[in-house]
């Protein structure tokens, strides 16, 4: 069984973001790391192929600046191949458009049995491409899973509602987006990281894809940011120091709100 | 009014609609002259959306058993494109609302504006207001194209107000053939059992996150939680962990809390958690490192060990 994973490199979310004055969007000039998100769903389409006993996990991401090492973490973790899409022309693409190019990005990675992405990213966090990427390739999908198990030509997700989880039962190929949290995701090994070295990455432009230009980033976003602001600010509160009492400032506080 | 008519998705669970959907109403109220819904429950919410100002319920029928995003949006995007659409939609930020959100967004090749937190007027039409970094900046986002406005709007961001309307017209929208894309069938729904009061409706929130060390650490955040009829809540770090199950989870990837009260024990304060409880009257936090990003938040911070701090206020509040 063949499985694609949609991957997406990120700026560490343990830095501070900032917004590029003149474009107003998100600055990714520094490093860019695997969204943790991600690696739920590269090891479930790890487990898939291993218990489908044949098959392979292909990545395809889109990144800028030729960005790699997110998809060398991946790959290390056990991905075949990868597919990247990195052009100049992508800058300011909305998540519409993402979808557009992850969809053709799917499509030269060959045949898949089932695509899986993230819920949503962590630096963007729409939450629609994995339902925009399966409506553009005409596919079902399952969004938000829990579990996924494969049952011949048919996917079986556990998937999350308000009130608990429904069992959902889908027709290959399918979309699905993993929960994050929901499989323990591998350490690359030693042996891993030096053979993602030599995996096989496939890096293309959009119009390697058969898009244009106009129809990607800034020119193909159907929306423009027309202001930034601060948000109202909270008043400082009283920080004390626990000396062994500080549980008595709760106690004092949450009389004084007349919640005991 | 900015706009002439807004649809509005209203997602029920066993009869009862959403809270979201009440308020998405009543902000639409003020946008629009004519305020609709689509549901696929149209029968089971026409009383109460028409209570909330709704005039019609345009039902999509045929959804029982099978998930709501391919053929509600196959089902608005035939109403647009015959002419009888919207200027806007408003969907919440929940499962369905997002996949319909989604697929509706191909099919009218139109972007989706999301996480909306306010719905401003600039211009004469309608921008979506997200907060970013945490909640520290607001972007302000508007449509370049007239398609109809689609906007996915976060749970909490407006009051509801009863109209004290009768109830809505009911009538079905067709749904054009689905192809693959509507494959998919529920074969089961299973409901987790929840004691005491939910997230979404406490008074009271009591969250832990990671400073709790280990996951049997969770317990006092329950008892802590119980002594004071309060909901537990967890960061996403824990949840991730499989400390806790997702339904725990407050953040922008699970459930934005406004409580009266918000006990962050143990919680460091990552933009992901921020995002879901700065918006609560009062904030209470008990972590470790001084520098964390919670006590930015927090009305009293009591800069200490979880480990310490809670078994003696657990202790306090039982003997009160």
């Amino acid at each position: 069984m063949n499985v694609v994973v949609c991957v997406k490199q990120i700026p560490d979310p343990a830095d501070p973001g900032a917004l590029d004055p003149e474009s107003k969007t998100l600055v990714r000039s520094g490093k860019l790391i695997l969204d943790e998100s991600d690696s739920y769903g590269v090891e479930m389409a790890l487990q898939l192929v291993d218990a489908a006993g044949g098959g392979e996990v292909t990545l395809v991401s889109m990144a800028p600046n030729d960005e790699q090492s997110g998809l060398r973490t991946a790959l290390a973790m056990g991905a075949a191949k990868a597919v990247l899409v990195s052009d100049d022309a992508l800058k300011g693409s909305d998540a519409l458009t993402t979808a557009k190019v992850l969809a053709k990005a799917i499509g030269r990675a060959g045949d898949a049995d089932l695509v899986l992405t993230a819920t949503e990213s962590s630096d963007g966090y729409t939450g629609t491409v994995p339902e925009m990427v399966a409506e553009i390739l005409g596919l079902p999908s399952v969004t938000f899973a829990k579990s996924i198990t494969v049952d011949g030509s048919a996917v079986k997700v556990q998937r999350q509602t308000e009130a608990g989880y429904d069992d959902v039962e889908c027709p290959l190929p399918a979309v699905v987006s993993v929960t994050a949290g929901v499989v323990e995701p591998r350490y690359p090994s030693f042996k891993g990281i030096m053979a993602a070295k030599s995996k096989p990455l496939d890096q293309v432009t959009v119009a390697d894809l058969g898009l244009e230009a106009g129809q990607v980033g800034w020119a193909g976003a159907g929306q423009e940011i027309i202001e930034v602001s601060e948000a109202e600010a909270r008043e400082a509160g009283t920080i004390v120091e626990d000396d062994g009492e500080g549980f008595q400032k709760v106690v004092d506080f949450l009389a004084e709100l007349k919640v005991i | 009014m900015t706009v002439s008519k807004i649809w509005v998705f209203a997602e029920a669970a066993d009869g009862k609609v959403s809270n979201t959907t009440l308020e998405m109403l009543a902000k639409a109220r003020e946008l629009a002259d004519t305020v609709e819904c689509v549901s696929t429950a149209g029968n089971d919410v026409a009383a109460v959306v028409g209570a909330n100002g709704a005039t019609a319920v345009h039902n999509v029928p045929g959804v029982d058993g099978k998930l709501a995003g391919p053929a509600v949006a196959g089902a608005i995007a035939a109403a647009v494109q015959a002419g009888s659409g919207p200027d806007a939609i408003f969907l919440a930020t929940s499962y369905d609302g997002r996949d319909v959100a989604g697929r509706l967004s191909v099919k009218l090749d139109a972007p989706v504006i999301t996480n909306v937190v306010d719905i401003a007027e600039r211009d004469g039409s309608l921008a979506g207001v997200e907060p970013i970094f945490g909640g520290t900046t607001n972007v302000v986002t508007k449509f370049t194209a007239s398609t109809p406005d689609i906007f996915l709007i976060r749970p909490k961001s407006f009051a509801a107000e009863e109209t004290g309307g009768g109830a809505a017209a009911v009538s079905d929208l067709s749904v054009p053939d689905l192809g693959a894309t509507g494959a998919a069938v529920v074969t089961n729904r299973f409901v987790e059992e929840q004691t005491g009061p939910s997230l979404d409706d406490a008074d009271v929130v009591v969250s832990g996150g990671r400073g709790l060390g280990e996951s049997d650490s969770f317990d006092m955040v329950e008892q802590l939680a119980k002594s004071l009829g309060a909901a537990p809540g967890a960061s996403r770090a824990i949840v991730d962990a499989g400390w806790v199950p997702y339904s725990y989870q407050v953040g922008q990837t699970g459930k934005v809390v406004k409580p009266n009260v918000y006990i962050a024990a143990g919680i460091s304060g990552a933009t992901q958690h921020l995002v879901g409880m700065k918006g609560s009257k009062h904030i209470i936090a008990i972590n470790k490192d001084p520098e964390a990003p919670i006590f930015s938040v927090a009305d009293l911070g009591i800069v200490g060990d979880v480990h310490k701090v809670l078994p003696k206020l657990i202790e306090a509040l039982q003997n009160r």
